[in-house]
């Protein structure tokens, strides 16, 4: 008796017990992320000639001089053989996991890495105690608020120096790789494992480190208060690559040491692509604001309490890589927006209101989808995570994978400079600004409505990306629009300021596809 | 005639009332009754804790959240109860541009049983357990907070609750364990202390502490209570971000909540309950109210003799 007792009461705790079990078991929290599921890179082509491509700064590929390898016979170079061999010999789990990381490829794993920095930094500053607000100060990045916000035209122009300068260090590269043919090590020495794919391409000088020798000193120009992170990356990568047998140790320093001083000609033209003063002035704001108010139209006001002045209201003056500013003004920036007395401007307010008080759920994840607000590596950011998922895909060598980066983030970045430009220009303002009723379903950005960024932003990169990957060019042109209507979902800008975004957006995209079509890679 | 005390709190960027409408008290249904009612609430904070750091926003305003739930609790014995609740909430920020937000919000269901009761020195001590499980009824997004009406995580509790009384005074303390999923976000990447290449956020689990005491006798509760929850991991809210649903939410809140049977028509009773934070961090430093009516129904059709017997 005793015991069917206790039996009945095992049974009262022990199904409850399974139950929670099973159910924990369900609630499963294992994530697997995207970007470590990449295989390792394979290119389909070494693209051996890319030393004839045509480099965006450099004068030509030998500018910066690489010198000739040590003879694969001599003792230093057995040494460095050796520092392999002894890698390899006692792995650890970590070390595995790092060449496997770094296996995937260099452009792609450092456009991730610049994705998180600018998504770190994507914070507005908060304000001061008498309602101004301090701006970020490159020689003081630690202190608040930190240097940069990374906004959306700042993060362009980040992606595109990045991309631009990697690009011209890899055609150089891959000159002295061609003129030098020094083999990979596990090609000089058999009992070298590679544990990575193997591959004809010459090794000397390495294209891994001059990707983080480049990028490397790009990112602590352009986010100054992460060197120490940016630097234990440079340094992970290297070894990954040595110890994965692809590299020794006189690969990475000519590689790396190239990398560098391309960069040196990209934080040049930085210093002196008027960003720096983009920022502007509450005195600059007042000029564009009477300008609006002389054509007769309702300028701008930030809705932010306290106000803040709008964000970088002088980046549409900021030097351009694919049209200069004379073209940009007369061929691609769009035409005035609507009248804000017109029936057509009022007709669009109707309909974002509309937006604003009967989003569907599906619109709303649209809406969420596309928003790339604070805190996110911003709309150019995003056109970098759809590029890169799908240049995986395409076996592209690393040199033509820096190519591509590099027209798509020169497309984004004029793309910012345009609509920052017409921004300004127009000085139009928010729907929510003209009715006091339309509540947004994602932050409201603090400058000017017309034109779109996201609009403008995501038609350049349809535009390139399906000249990139033509079988893919419905699929970019369709998220662009996707991408252009979540601003309306979101109840944040009018049709014409969509429309009018895509419109231009193409036109810098063209300009991309122009550049394409002629740099030697084609 | 004490048959369901359910409080719902309406605490942090959402209203989290999916874990908070459990019934936390040490009081069961009698066998074949069924209590039911709806409820409001309301709750509001203007300042809140980005990670440890009380501000205000001045783009927010005062965040308010309304509640209307309807809850239940049925006694399949008088020791083995089940319970529900279902809450509409809806949102809206006082300044700013952000649209409140309006919904269905989880359904929560409970089990809980009186594992043991014993009269201990002119009192009784009653040990409970409850698990609880929650899920989103509607596809509300919990990646726009603090706009959000909740979560969207499915939240499997567990709860471990001692009671005693003695006379017509009580003290019950409890300890709850919960586990969540992961949730799903609209978009595909999002950054919390580094980037995360996923749509896929892993939410850290909570532990949760109860405590309540005060006057319990035929008609009447009144009780003080105190609440503590503690997510148990995650992390803080940067300079200037917005909130993250994978936040290290704390709170520690005070209040009181009463019930009255109505003394003309025992089934009917009406509860109300007062609660604000005391500390907290990741989450707004809300004070609220809310108030429900209930009607017991018995299925059984013999005559009580004592309706009372469950609770003391």
């Amino acid at each position: 008796m005793l015991t069917i007792q206790k039996n009945n009461n095992m049974k009262k705790i022990f199904i409850p017990i399974i139950l929670f079990t099973v159910l924990v078991n369900s609630c499963s929290k294992d994530i697997v992320e995207n970007n470590l599921e990449f295989p390792a890179l394979q290119p389909k082509s070494t693209d051996i000639n890319a030393g004839i491509w045509k480099p965006i700064l450099l004068t030509g590929p030998t500018e910066f001089p690489v010198a000739a390898p040590i003879a694969v016979t001599t003792p230093d170079y057995i040494a460095q053989i050796n520092e392999i061999k002894t890698w390899q010999a006692n792995l650890t789990k970590d070390e595995e996991a790092i060449v496997k990381y770094w296996s995937a490829g260099a452009v792609l794993r450092w456009n991730e890495i610049l994705r998180q920095l600018v998504a770190k930094h994507n914070l507005p500053p908060y304000q001061n105690p008498d309602g101004t607000y301090p701006v970020p100060n490159a020689n003081n990045p630690l202190a608040y608020p930190q240097f940069p916000f990374a906004n959306p035209p700042y993060a362009s122009r980040a992606y595109a120096y990045v991309a631009a300068a990697q690009y011209d260090a890899l055609v150089a590269a891959w000159h002295y790789k061609k003129l030098y043919n020094r083999p990979a090590p596990y090609v000089t020495d058999v009992t070298v494992n590679a544990l990575i794919p193997k591959t004809d391409l010459p090794s000397y000088p390495s294209e891994d480190a001059t990707v983080a020798g480049v990028v490397g000193e790009m990112m602590k120009l352009l986010f100054p208060g992460d060197q120490d992170f940016i630097q234990q990356k440079v340094e992970e990568h290297k070894k990954a690559r040595l110890i994965a047998g692809a590299n020794v140790r006189s690969d990475l320093d000519a590689g790396e040491a190239l990398g560098k001083a391309v960069a040196q000609k990209f934080v040049t033209r930085a210093r002196g692509d008027r960003a720096g003063t983009a920022g502007g002035s509450l005195t600059i704001q007042s000029l564009f604001e009477q300008d609006c108010i002389a054509r007769g139209e309702i300028p701008w006001i930030s809705q932010e309490n306290p106000k803040r002045p709008g964000m970088l209201m002088l980046f549409g003056r900021v030097k351009t890589w694919l049209f200069d500013s004379i073209t940009m003004v007369t061929t691609i920036r769009p035409p005035a927006p609507p009248s804000t007395s017109s029936q057509k401007f009022k007709d669009e307010l109707e309909e974002i209101r509309h937006f604003s008080t009967s989003i569907t759920p599906e619109q709303r994840a649209i809406a969420h989808f596309w928003a790339d607000g604070i805190s996110t590596p911003t709309p150019p950011g995003h056109w970098n995570a759809i590029a890169a998922e799908d240049f995986v895909k395409q076996n592209f060598s690393e040199v033509r994978w820096a190519r591509n980066m590099a027209l798509l983030n020169m497309a984004m970045m004029d793309a910012a400079i345009v609509c920052w430009d017409a921004k300004y220009v127009y000085f139009n303002p928010r729907p929510s600004q003209m009715n006091n009723t339309i509540k947004t379903v994602t932050g409201l950005p603090n400058f000017p409505s017309y034109t779109s960024g996201h609009s403008t932003f995501s038609a350049a990169a349809a535009t390139i990306l399906g000249h990139i990957i033509p079988s893919n060019a419905t699929k970019y042109t369709d998220m662009a629009k996707e991408a252009s209507l979540s601003r309306m979902y979101a109840a944040i800008h009018y049709r014409s300021d969509c429309e009018k975004g895509l419109e231009s957006g193409n036109k810098v995209g063209e300009y991309a596809k122009a550049r394409a079509r002629t740099d030697g890679a084609e | 005639m004490k048959k369901i005390f359910l409080i719902p709190i309406l605490i942090a960027f959402t209203s989290l009332a999916c874990l908070s409408q459990t019934d936390i008290d040490g009081i069961m249904m009698e066998k074949n009754a069924f209590c039911i009612g709806p409820m409001f609430g309301y709750s509001s904070w203007k300042n809140y804790w980005e990670g440890t750091l009380k501000r205000e926003n001045l783009n927010l305003g005062t965040l308010s959240t309304q509640m209307y739930s309807v809850m239940g609790n049925y006694g399949i014995t008088n020791k083995l109860n089940v319970l529900f609740g279902l809450p509409y909430v809806k949102t809206k920020a006082s300044a700013g541009q952000l649209n409140g937000q309006e919904g269905v919000q989880d359904l929560s269901l409970w089990v809980k049983w009186k594992a043991y009761s014993k009269k201990i020195a002119s009192g009784r001590l009653s040990l409970i357990a409850i698990g609880g499980y929650s899920f989103p009824i509607s596809d509300y997004t919990a990646d726009f907070l603090p706009m959000s009406i909740g979560l969207e995580s499915k939240n499997l509790s567990l709860r471990g609750m001692v009671d005693y009384q003695r006379g017509s005074w009580f003290g019950t303390v409890s300890g709850t364990y919960v586990v969540r999923s992961n949730v799903t976000l609209d978009r595909n990447s999002y950054y919390t202390t580094e980037m995360h290449y996923t749509n896929e956020v892993d939410m850290p689990d909570v532990a949760s502490f109860n405590i309540r005491a005060g006057y319990r006798d035929k008609g009447l509760i009144a009780e003080a209570v105190f609440d503590h929850w503690n997510t148990l991991g995650g992390f803080d809210i940067t300079r200037n971000n917005m909130p993250f649903p994978s936040n290290e939410m704390d709170i520690s809140r005070i209040g009181f909540n009463f019930k009255y049977d109505m003394p003309f028509h025992p089934q009917l009773s009406i509860t109300g309950n007062v609660m604000t934070t005391i500390s907290g961090r990741n989450v707004g430093q809300a004070t609220g109210y809310n108030a429900g009516i209930f009607y017991v129904i018995d299925f059984t059709k013999k005559k009580k003799t004592d309706a009372d017997d469950s609770k003391k």
